[in-house]
């Protein structure tokens, strides 16, 4: 077997740490021993790159799920997976779950008194074209509160999970809309060191994207680890 | 060059999203194995709601991945798996014995998957190994090798009846499961 190309390690301040005291829960759930290194082996370096019909038929348009059209403001949401070197990763899986545009999730253990709508899910799933292209029609969630501390609340946003082209490309973050003043606020948001990759995950209201007469559109863009330049030591 | 997208909590909510039909029996030639365990926190407390994904070879040692270049994998093995712990923190995975994979340095890695574990209250995803006691190559694994060998049991599944086996995870306290970094 050739060598097999690494990917390389994230910029420290990126990813928050799980050991981060302004979210509540971490307390009893992050990891205290250090996590042990490892060389990245054929195992990480493949992962889920096909067979994804197994997780059930694309859906984009969320505001369509139901018998009437989902409550709410309705927008569009387009962008591109891409890697670290910019190379778009086609062919991947985009998975999206979020509330109501009344900030409560479909889910038997969300107790939020805010209505449900009988007509939106709000669960979808795409697969990026050539150009790591995806693109939702959804609705606005609304902000939520949590009880972390006093008066907590989520800012507006949308859970995403995607694959890219190896296990350790694997990524779950969450898209906030631009100039939320909830986002001061927000520990989950805040738990990234650094101001600048913070602000990768809000998105871009843009628009070119929108719809006349029917939804404004906003633009995000997420990007996986990249790889090392030069192929590891042959490894088999 | 452009930043990596930070990584946020899957959060409590995620089943709706990320839930699909068979994603816990996993289909395929060889041993057919069914892993089960509980996930724990600090406390000594069951998580309820937590995410197990799975990443593993066919019961040959191939990856169904291009960069696996030694040529194709068992057609009817998808390799990938998820299981969202139950109210009781239990989980449950049917699939396969996996097969020995190269590894590092000409050397044969053990059988093993590789786990992502995503929770509430966990900001990133954890990265995990899941070994079998019943392996003789354990203890020639160049992964294995690496971990204190006072902890090095939190990472091997141990067999309790026909093709079944046990395979808690902790979080925290004496019996933490040992976590990489990759």
């Amino acid at each position: 077997m050739t060598g097999l190309r690494p990917y390389r390690p994230t910029a420290d301040g990126t990813h928050p740490s799980n050991d981060f005291a302004g979210y509540g829960s971490t307390a009893l759930r992050h990891p205290k021993q250090p996590a042990v290194a490892i060389p990245q082996t054929l195992s990480e370096i493949t992962g889920p790159v096909q067979g994804f019909e197994r997780f059930g038929p694309v859906t984009t348009d969320l505001t369509a799920q139901g018998v009437a059209p989902a409550q709410g403001e309705r927008i569009i949401v387009e962008g591109r997976v891409l890697d670290e070197d910019a190379r778009p990763i086609g062919s991947t899986l985009v998975e999206l779950w979020q509330a109501n545009a009344a900030g409560r999730y479909a889910h038997p253990n969300d107790q939020h008194d805010a209505p449900l709508d009988p007509h939106f899910t709000g669960g979808g799933r795409a697969i990026t074209d050539a150009e790591g292209r995806y693109r939702f029609v959804t609705i606005k969630p609304g902000a939520y509160p949590w009880r972390n501390h006093a008066n907590a609340w989520r800012p507006a946003h949308l859970h995403f999970s995607l694959f890219g082209p190896s296990f350790l490309t694997r990524l779950i973050t969450q898209m906030y809309f631009p100039g939320d003043p909830l986002l001061a606020h927000d520990p989950i948001y805040n738990s990234t060191p650094d101001p600048a990759a913070r602000q990768r995950m809000v998105s871009s209201f843009d628009f070119d994207l929108t719809k006349p007469e029917w939804a404004l559109g906003y633009r995000f863009d997420m990007v996986v680890r990249g790889r090392q330049a030069t192929p590891m030591e042959t490894s088999a | 060059m452009s930043g990596s997208t930070p990584f946020q909590t899957v959060g409590p909510f995620f089943h709706f999203g990320l839930a699909f039909d068979g994603s816990a029996r996993l289909k395929g030639k060889g041993t057919r194995i069914v892993i089960e365990g509980t996930v724990t926190d600090g406390a000594g407390a069951v998580v309820p709601d937590a995410l197990i994904e799975t990443w593993q070879a066919d019961a040959g040692g191939r990856y169904r991945h291009p960069e696996d270049e030694r040529g194709p994998s068992d057609p009817s093995f998808d390799g990938f798996g998820r299981i969202a712990t139950g109210k009781d923190g239990r989980f449950s995975l049917e699939t396969i014995k996996p097969g020995p994979v190269p590894g590092p340095g000409n050397r044969l890695q053990a059988p093993h998957l590789l786990v992502g574990f995503f929770a509430r209250g966990l900001l990133t995803r954890l990265v995990t190994r899941i070994y079998f006691d019943d392996e003789a190559g354990n203890d020639q694994d160049p992964i294995l090798e690496l971990v204190p060998g006072a902890r090095a049991g939190t990472l091997v599944a141990k067999r309790i009846g026909d093709g079944r086996y046990r395979f808690d995870i902790a979080l925290q306290g004496k019996d933490e499961t040992v976590f990489f970094a990759v």
